[in-house]
């Protein structure tokens, strides 16, 4: 191969659509008879419905239909379990409760849809959304987690005699027991509140049935369109080939464009049958607030026992995950939590239980990290305070735990969210943390910049923390690779796509496997009529295991190309090179023939293709891992704190992290600024406020602070390769990386920071409000 | 409130009339009337700035201003930094961004190119802190923003030398 791509800072083949505005978003496809919709959404958090009144809304000019559940007929029924719990745990409780497509008797949060309007355009739409009348008696709020499970709430579902949607209780060896060897135990009440992923698109779908084709399609701001296609197609009781489900650009997804269904997605398809007209619907922000899904929201009780050494001999938590009103996801994000709180450490003795619990909230479905902060939080938090206790730097108690090299696969004896055992494939954290120390300036911040800095007065700290993520799980993707007549080629695959780079990361894998140039690599993804198996985007599994089909269908292709030229050419295949679009014989480059040549002979117009080989030089593989890969990481960084407003900057920021074989460094290193951001905003900015009666106090940009170019800092990342067995091209996941450690670092360095005045900070998200409230009192 | 008002306004050097609701947004005129939909809606409350468009060569928010304000007045949008939408032909400013790996799902870019093209012009040598200033009216959700200091930093040295 003459070009290696695999590992160069490639510049992006998607961006120039981006940066001259000629990239489709679904609110870009305009249709002349289109109509658009907008909801009447629930305005109390619990209540029963008495009364809709949408006369006034009908008669309204310009108005097309207006729809309540009883005119959905047998359409009506609650959204598919999307993951449901792991089968191989046992005494799980679980009570599948589903989103509905529009309340019928009873509305469980405020924002859920109750009527649909379909208009001759938006603003009529919504002028006639405010001519319905819906009358709820409203029952009391359930808000507070804790006090969600306690007997004398009402219930959020009626037939449930609590509030209680599941209970896991996972273990390994005998926590009690080890307790009993400790030279101490650590025993805290954690806490980790909502936020909001806020992509900068909000949802949004539009579908058109043709009814003189007979097709549906949909173009749906989600992460996962053949999902989306293959279940529209049986609520409808259409063929999968009558439903395409195009996912174009999105514009950010980060977990909660992955939910199935909206009820947007089940309500848009069928009122576009039933009036055979294109419709339209874009979320707006203030909408996306509470129609969107949220995550974060959990309570930990949780112990840590040690030696008198610094050693862990058993962590034990029972928490309670906040599952807002529905919970469709199943039990991803509080598995995911269980799992990340072991962390890089060798953990002997584990008891971990927890309880999901129905809110009167939106519907909480993964965000980025998607459990695994909460998890990271409660360990690195407790780990801190062990070490204060011992007398123990926050790095050399990390150090002392540190799964060893040599330990891998590590089995931690439990489920992971992916109904696999959690094994970590592979791992080595004691470079990455001294590549961090080594980054950040330890020694010399602690033995001399502190000092002196203090001794003006000034209120600087340190954190360092660590983390692994569970990346790249399963089922499965695939691909289907085509070199065309003009020699570029089509690699055709079923993930969707929000901005992470695929259509360059892997148009790097297939132009190494192909020799062409990287540009010449066309990536389809996200339309179910090129390519309709496969998962979706999440878990930071696309570089991982479409990735990996991509490159097993581009050395199927590299095989047919090899084979073929070794028949036109009269030389052996050993002799042949693919370079420069072209397979040429090494060290004659004059016996060469073009790649789209090639490709019109293995497509020939006379003459026969010969039993048992296939037209084209075309491949399809599916890449389906048994589990996922392990990444992990240590984050620094260094904040100075304003002694009087509590306002924290950050200094300084260091990640070290280990994806294993790194595609495009630049991609890498975009999606980890990104996920640092989200982490820091989640540490100190962006916290959702819920009153007592279930009203989000802060629902717009104005009131919901995002970090800006100013709140988050210059970072600085290093690299470290621990290659996964569990995939040919030794990738891990790297999507999440940087959200997932951003809040127990801050928090440990602004507790350095304010040295013996510091309180323990046992919440997140913090703001300087809520610190000041912690240092001085409330 | 439906009185139609007759508008008039230039667009990428092109103009356009067309009989508007007073109450039609300007972002959803540009859009979805004229068909430039290169600028983006993230939050229709003037605090994203992904709608940013050049009114007069300033930067405003196209969603918190009504088409009407906009008759007889002159509007630039991301489709008008360049002749067509090729690579060769980018404003230097768009090629620093794909340069410096400046945007991700790329939604809230056209709001940064807009806001820095005047910025640029008036400030040819800015420092890192004047950039994240100049920026800090633009949310973006994916990078975090280090790669856009970094591509206007770029940006800054190619324009200077045009």
């Amino acid at each position: 191969m003459s070009t290696r791509y695999f590992g160069q800072r490639i510049k992006r083949n998607e961006d120039v659509r981006m940066l001259t505005g000629q990239a489709l978003h679904v609110d870009d496809v305009n249709f002349t008879d289109m109509l658009h919709v907008a909801f009447y959404r629930s305005r109390d958090a619990h209540g029963y419905i008495k009364d809709i009144d949408v006369s006034a809304a009908q008669e309204r000019e310009g108005v097309v239909a207006v729809y309540t559940a009883e005119d959905l007929g047998d359409y009506w029924q609650p959204g598919p379990l999307l993951v449901p719990p792991p089968p191989t745990i046992e005494g799980l409780i679980f009570h599948q409760r589903t989103q509905v497509p529009l309340a019928k008797d009873k509305v469980r949060f405020v924002g859920e849809p109750i009527v649909m309007v379909v208009a001759e355009s938006r603003y009529i739409a919504e002028d006639a959304v405010g001519d319905i009348w819906v009358e709820v008696e409203a029952l009391p709020a359930v808000i507070d987690i804790e006090q969600a499970l306690n007997e004398d709430m009402p219930t959020i579902h009626d037939d449930l005699d609590s509030n209680m949607a599941a209970h896991v209780v996972q273990k390994k060896g005998n926590y009690e027991a080890a307790v009993q060897q400790a030279d101490l135990v650590i025993k805290r009440k954690l806490k980790y509140d909502r936020g909001t992923a806020a992509a900068m698109e909000n949802r949004g779908i539009v579908a058109q049935w043709d009814a003189k084709s007979q097709k549906l399609t949909v173009w749906d701001t989600t992460q996962a369109p053949i999902v989306i296609r293959n279940g529209l197609a049986a609520m409808l009781g259409l063929s999968e080939h009558q439903v395409r489900v195009i996912a174009p650009f999105i514009g950010g997804g980060f977990g909660p464009k992955i939910m199935m269904f909206y009820q947007e997605e089940v309500l848009l398809p069928w009122a576009s049958m039933k009036l055979n007209r294109p419709l339209k619907w874009i979320e707006d922000r203030q909408e996306n607030f509470f129609a969107t899904t949220q995550e974060r929201g959990q309570v930990h009780e949780a112990e840590l026992a040690l030696t008198n050494d610094g050693r862990i001999l058993g962590l034990k938590h029972n928490f309670i995950h906040d599952g807002g009103a529905y919970i469709p996801y199943g039990l991803t994000i509080p598995l995911n939590s269980q799992a990340n709180a072991l962390g890089p450490y060798a953990t002997p003795n584990y008891y971990s239980e927890f309880k999901v619990a129905f809110t009167n909230k939106p519907i909480v479905t993964p965000y980025r990290g998607a459990g695994r902060q909460h998890g990271v939080f409660v360990i690195e938090r407790l780990l801190d305070l062990a070490a204060k206790q011992l007398d123990l730097s926050p790095i050399e108690i990390r150090r002392r735990n540190f799964i060893q090299p040599e330990a891998f696969p590590y089995n931690h004896e439990i489920i992971f969210q992916d109904f696999a055992p959690l094994v970590f494939d592979s791992g080595n954290y004691e470079p990455a943390l001294d590549m961090a120390i080594e980054m950040i300036g330890y020694e010399q911040f602690i033995k001399e910049e502190q000092p002196r800095l203090r001794a003006e007065g000034k209120k600087v700290g340190i954190g360092v923390a660590a983390y692994v993520e569970g990346t790249g799980i399963g089922p499965y993707e695939g691909a289907r690779i085509t070199v065309e007549a003009s020699g570029k080629v089509s690699v055709a695959s079923g993930i969707g796509t929000q901005g992470q780079g695929h259509f360059t990361s892997f148009a790097q894998i297939v132009a190494d496997q192909l020799g062409v140039d990287v540009r010449n690599v066309y990536l389809v993804t996200g339309d179910t009529d090129q390519f309709h198996w496969g998962a979706g985007t999440f878990a930071s599994r696309g570089a991982v295991v479409a990735g990996n089909a991509i490159h097993s269908a581009a050395v199927e292709v590299r095989k047919k190309i090899l084979k073929l030229a070794s028949e036109k050419l009269e030389a052996a295949e050993e002799d042949l090179e693919l370079a420069d679009g072209q397979v040429r014989v090494k060290g004659v480059p004059e016996t060469a023939i073009k790649l789209g040549s090639l490709a019109v002979m293995a497509n020939p117009l006379r003459g026969a293709v010969r039993p048992g080989t296939e037209p084209g030089l075309e491949a399809t593989s599916y890449f389906g891992p048994e589990s996922g890969t392990t990444a992990s990481g240590v984050h620094a960084l260094i904040v100075e704190v304003d002694p009087e407003t509590m306002k924290v900057e950050v200094k300084k920021y260091v990640v070290v992290h280990d994806c294993g074989k790194v595609i495009n460094p630049l991609i890498l290193d975009g999606q980890i600024h990104g996920g640092v951001a989200q982490g820091l905003g989640n540490a100190f900015y962006e916290q959702l406020h819920f009153d007592e009666n279930g009203q989000l106090l802060n629902a717009s940009f104005m009131d919901y602070l995002l970090p800006t170019a100013l709140d988050v800092p210059r970072m600085e990342i290093g690299h470290v390769e621990t290659l996964s067995p569990l995939n040919p091209l030794g990738i891990k996941g790297a999507g999440e990386a940087g959200a997932i450690p951003a809040a127990p670092v801050f928090v440990q360095a602004v507790e350095n920071a304010l040295g013996d005045d510091a309180p323990e900070i046992l919440e997140i998200p913090l703001s300087p409000n809520r610190l000041f409230e912690l240092v001085f009192g409330e | 409130m439906n009185t139609l008002h007759t508008i008039t306004v230039i667009i990428n050097g092109q103009s356009y009339e067309r009989e508007v609701e007073p109450r039609l947004l300007l972002s959803d005129f540009i859009r979805h009337e004229i068909g430039l939909t290169g600028t983006h809606v993230g939050c229709e409350h003037g605090v994203c700035g992904a709608c940013t468009i050049l009114f007069d060569d300033e930067p405003v928010r196209s969603c918190i201003m009504f088409a009407v304000q906009a008759n007889g007045h002159t509007i630039m949008t991301i489709e008008g930094l360049t002749p067509d939408a090729s690579e060769e032909n980018l404003h230097p400013l768009q090629a620093s961004f794909r340069e410096a790996h400046g945007l991700q799902c790329g939604f809230c870019t056209g709001g940064f190119l807009m806001t820095l093209l005047p910025f640029l012009q008036e400030n040819p040598n800015p420092s890192e802190q004047d950039i994240r200033e100049a920026i800090s009216g633009n949310i973006c959700r994916c990078t975090g923003y280090q790669h856009i200091v970094d591509a206007v930093k770029i940006a800054a040295a190619k324009m200077e030398g045009q």
